[in-house]
């Protein structure tokens, strides 16, 4: 990529592979421009018709969600979803803005900036809603972790989502940390933000008003991060490292000004419309805001602040330095927010104006450098239906074999294996890195089911979990899809709080491979049909594909980010065993499911088998019996039954509550099942004594299946199954396997 | 309410830095532990009202790219908050504020990189080894206090004349031990020499600490062990 390349008019088939364009989409501008375009216009073509900013491959599947609901204030297709947290009743204003988004490639190639830019990023679409930040989240997955580079990308990608939201002062609430061999060399990096706004005060990215001036503030723009969006559409190789250039350079402290200085500016009322320079920087943000308010804008780049000299205009145009935002403001308030900026050491500069003819142009001080009709740049991208292919394995798969498990008979063992596995183990290590806590009002911290938040006024709180298992969508794209949305919906009513509404990070291979389309065709289908059944809408979201390394591809990783509330924060439960002798049950049924285990992987390295059944009354009823136990203070505890099955589960609330347990029940199935098969729409509490009654009474209510187990105490872990001892160790043993992994690992 | 003083007899203010992100905590726990509502003053701010207690939260003041409070020493408002400090006016720093009055020599010693160069959040354990400070008044002597660390430079650093100065004037004011009490350097989390959590000023108005008492002043927050220095100034300053 040169300079010269625009002046020494290279071949179109130069310019088109440069741009990341088809002749086919060459064609479609020619005839929509009723011109050929210049290379200027071209490279504006190249990045906003990107997968990453025009969803040409996702977008007719994503028509699939349910995107409305008495909840939702704003819907996908603004900076982030709004939704209300009293669904339609409308005395309490209070709103919660909430996005999730990836940083996969960058971060693959420069852990540290990708991981911190990717936080950047998300926070400023917060803000940019009129949102104060409050709350981030990260799901975060990595090769296994003796393969080699995985440690350098998880102490570096850690350390950047940390130094990004310490310093800018947004707590790092919750996530998932997950390692599995699908993602070595093809890291993912999602984040989740999550702000509060008035109902009221909710800004939108419109470029409304004729004659209003467009502004560029905060950071100076530089040579950093020059088709990013065209880089995060492609798949990586081993000849990366030499696309450090387009990873941008994050500085949080800058950050923290341009957030101080935007609400301000909104807070005086001196905004029309706003958006923050995020993929393909300042050509997206103002052709977006431009086709949002079905106006034209232009802008005199001239005008834009730069960090160095001799920057080519289609350079800043593209340019993804951090840390910016555009802003449209009337002319007579241009220098009441220049002062404000000027408070926080920051620049606003007056670049453009909007105008009427409906073309997003460009100049250089007079003359004329590209003009183009906004709308063709963000909405008449080509909509592909990709053509995609079910599996031959898919049609004739037949259940797994799970001699392996039914036949280890070491459970104790067993259990010990699953605690000591990364995956499994506590990830103490990675959030105490990040300040869960900055902003007080952090009620639940990291490590529960779910972060549950007190809001600033009144008693209400919100929990927010992020949840995807993806071998089950590998295994079953369909399934799998609806039971990231189950699981991350029962994380939430683990919690107390009743499921909302969701966003979502859809991370895939290469979707021109029929059978990753396949998938990714599947898992919508999959995440629509469990968000209409549970109500809880899609709000918006983020689509990355390519996640491939050297032509393999991810395990297809549906991140779904749940949003609940409660309406009582102190009514909140947690997953840790809190007190000797209280009740412990286990409630929903345990089928004959190892397919597709935790158990089952780590015993023979493969994925495979049949995903557990998902039925959606079932888990309804169970997340009704959750959030109503919490409202009516029955729980002591509650933590979802999930990977690595039942005894993964007490063992948690063992080991959170630091108490042991001595539980004997049967059960209908095998032992292998019953300890470490992963049977959906189940969940492990535990009760008081004397408010066992009320809770049995409630479940029948809710006409659930349960057994009790047992009480929680001592300092052993004692399990007998079926008239058989089957797990029984120190409970300090196992808090030192589950503890040491991830640090010992790290060292 | 005399000159000027809240109903609750405390005037305080916190300053805010740019990239202070612990200002509108300590103005809530402050509130909820004692009742006072802070003034926040803005770091370009040269003189301030009359005031009993200055705050000087947490955060990264300028980014600290550089070294922790290297560069907030030399905002205006330092000047004021030496000034004051010096008639005796009580001033509280809560992590990057200890950063800064250290690097504004309001307190000795610096403020290192974590030993294990990780930044760390989480509940720590100290123990209130003096309580005849306007900030540990209401509580027991070596009391053993729960309080949330979250800092990537806390590892408290001084010379050998320093720490045994330090120990001589009765300046140490918080030792990070275990929940019982005892105490380990494996107890620090950060290496801190001498396990040292807060210290003070000879003079007795300047207390600077690495854990967020205002992250631990509501049952709902975990608990309420970060009130007593709220309330222990409450009551120095009203008595």
């Amino acid at each position: 990529m040169t300079e010269k390349r625009l002046e020494t008019k290279p071949s179109i088939e130069t310019l088109l592979r440069e741009n990341g364009l088809t002749r086919e989409e060459y064609d479609r501008i020619v005839s929509l421009m009723k011109r050929e375009p210049n290379a200027l216009e071209l490279a504006l073509f190249g990045v906003m018709w990107s997968e990453h900013c025009s969803y040409k491959n996702s977008r007719a599947q994503l028509r699939k969600f349910p995107v409305t609901g008495p909840q939702v204030v704003q819907g996908p297709g603004e900076n982030a979803g709004v939704v209300r947290l009293d669904g339609a009743r409308s005395n309490d204003r209070t709103c919660v803005a909430f996005k999730m988004e990836s940083h996969n490639h960058p971060s693959a190639i420069e852990p540290y900036q990708g991981a911190a830019t990717g936080s950047g990023g998300i926070i400023r679409d917060i803000f940019a809603m009129g949102a104060r930040p409050v709350a981030l989240l990260d799901s975060l997955r990595f090769g296994d972790i003796d393969a080699p580079r995985t440690k350098t990308l998880v102490s570096g990608i850690v350390a950047g989502v940390g130094g990004y939201g310490n310093c800018i002062g947004i707590p790092t609430v919750g996530g998932e940390v997950v390692f599995h061999p699908s993602y070595r060399g093809n890291p993912l990096v999602n984040v989740m933000c999550v702000g509060l706004v008035d109902e009221d005060r909710i800004f939108k990215g419109n470029a409304s008003g004729v004659g209003n001036i467009v502004m560029v503030v905060g950071a100076r723009t530089g040579r950093d991060g020059i088709r990013g969006a065209s880089f995060a559409s492609e798949e990586l190789s081993d000849a990366d490292p030499d696309k450090r250039p387009n990873v941008q350079v994050g500085d949080p402290f800058m950050e923290k000004l341009l957030l101080e200085a935007t609400l301000e500016v909104l807070d005086m009322d001196l905004v029309v419309g706003l958006q923050d320079l995020g993929a393909a920087g300042l050509t997206s943000s103002a052709a977006e805001m431009a086709g949002r308010a079905g106006n034209g804008l232009y802008i005199d780049i001239d005008k834009i602040p730069l960090r160095e000299t001799g920057l080519e205009p289609w350079e800043i145009m593209l340019s993804e330095s951090q840390e910016r935002m555009l802003l449209v403001v009337e002319s007579s308030k241009v220098e009441r927010i220049e002062a404000v900026f000027k408070k926080w050491d920051l620049t606003a500069t007056a670049v453009g104006e909007v105008t009427g003819d409906g073309r997003f142009t460009i100049r250089r001080g007079t003359e004329v450098l590209a003009v183009v009709p906004a709308g063709l740049l963000t909405d008449q991208a080509p909509v592909n239906i990709r053509p995609w292919r079910e599996p031959a394995w898919f049609r004739n798969r037949i259940p797994a074999s799970h001699s392996a498990l039914k036949n280890y008979g070491d459970w104790t063992g067993l259990l010990k294996k699953l605690l000591a596995s990364p995956g499994l183990a506590s990830k103490r290590w990675v959030y105490e890195q990040y300040d869960h806590m900055v902003g007080i009002n952090t009620v639940v911290r990291p490590g529960s089911d779910a972060a549950v938040l007190r809001l600033p006024e009144g008693k209400r709180g919100i929990a927010l979990a992020i949840d995807c298992n993806s071998r089950y969508v590998y295994l079953d794209p369909k399934l799998g899809g609806a039971i990231a949305v189950a699981e991350s919906a029962r994380n939430v009513a683990a919690s107390g709080a009743k499921p909302l509404a969701i966003t979502n990070c859809l991370n895939f291979g290469n979707p021109e491979n029929p059978e990753i389309y396949w998938q990714f065709v599947k898992a919508t289908d999959g995440i629509a049909e469990a968000c209409m059944e549970f109500s809880t809408p899609v709000t918006g979201g983020n689509v990355s594909f390519y996640n491939e390394y050297d032509g393999r591809a991810i395990h297809p990783t549906p991140a779904i980010g749940m949003l609940g509330v409660l309406d009582d924060v102190e009514s909140h439960v947690t997953s840790a065993f809190k007190g000797e002798g209280d009740v412990v049950a286990l409630v929903g049924r345990t089928l004959e499911e190892l397919g597709a285990s935790e158990a089952h992987f780590l015993l023979t390295g493969r994925d495979e088998g049949i995903v557990p059944a998902l039925d959606y009354d079932k888990e309804r009823r169970l997340h009704a019996f959750l959030v109503e136990g919490a409202q009516r203070r029955l729980l002591a505890s509650a933590h979802d039954c999930s990977e690595g099955g039942l005894a993964v589960a007490l063992a948690e609330s063992a080991l959170q509550g630091g108490l042991g347990v001595f539980l004997e029940w049967k059960d209908d199935v095998s032992v292998a099942a019953a300890l470490f098969g992963e049977s959906q729409s189940r969940a492990v509490i535990s009760i008081s004594p004397d408010k066992w009654e009320a809770t049995e009474t409630l479940l029948k209510k809710h006409r659930l299946s349960h057994i009790r187990l047992g009480r929680t105490g001592g300092a052993r872990f004692s399990l007998r199954c079926n008239g058989m001892p089957v797990i029984d160790c120190e409970v300090a043993e196992l808090a030192r396997l589950w503890n040491d992994a991830i640090p010992e690992a790290m060292k | 309410m005399r000159n000027g003083r809240t109903k609750t007899g405390m005037r305080a203010v916190v300053v805010v830095f740019p990239g202070s992100n612990c200002d509108r905590d300590c103005y809530r726990a402050m509130k909820a532990a004692t009742g006072t509502e802070a003034q926040f003053v803005w770091h370009r701010e040269s003189s301030l009202d009359r005031c009993d207690l200055i705050v000087l939260p947490g955060g990264f003041a300028f980014g600290d790219y550089l070294r922790t409070g290297a560069i907030a020493r030399f905002s205006p408002v330092m000047n004021e908050v030496i000034r004051l400090a010096k008639r005796g006016v009580r001033v509280l720093g809560i992590c990057n504020g200890f950063q800064v009055l250290t690097e504004a020599g309001l307190l000795p010693g610096a403020l290192l990189r974590n030993r294990d160069l990780l930044f760390v959040c989480r509940d720590i354990h100290m123990k209130v080894e003096k309580v005849w400070t306007d900030f540990t008044n209401q509580y027991e002597r070596g009391q053993v206090l729960r309080m949330p660390v979250a800092h990537g430079e806390g590892n408290y650093t001084i010379d050998d004349a320093g720490y045994r100065e330090l120990e001589a004037n009765g300046q140490i004011v918080f030792r990070y031990c275990a929940p019982d009490g005892s105490m380990n350097a494996s107890d620090a989390p950060n290496g801190a020499r001498g396990n040292i959590a807060g210290i003070i000023s000879r003079e007795g108005n300047v207390l600077g600490l690495m854990p967020h008492p205002e992250r631990m002043s509501e049952p709902l927050m975990g608990g309420e062990d970060g009130c007593g220095i709220f309330e222990s100034l409450l009551s120095a300053i009203t008595a």
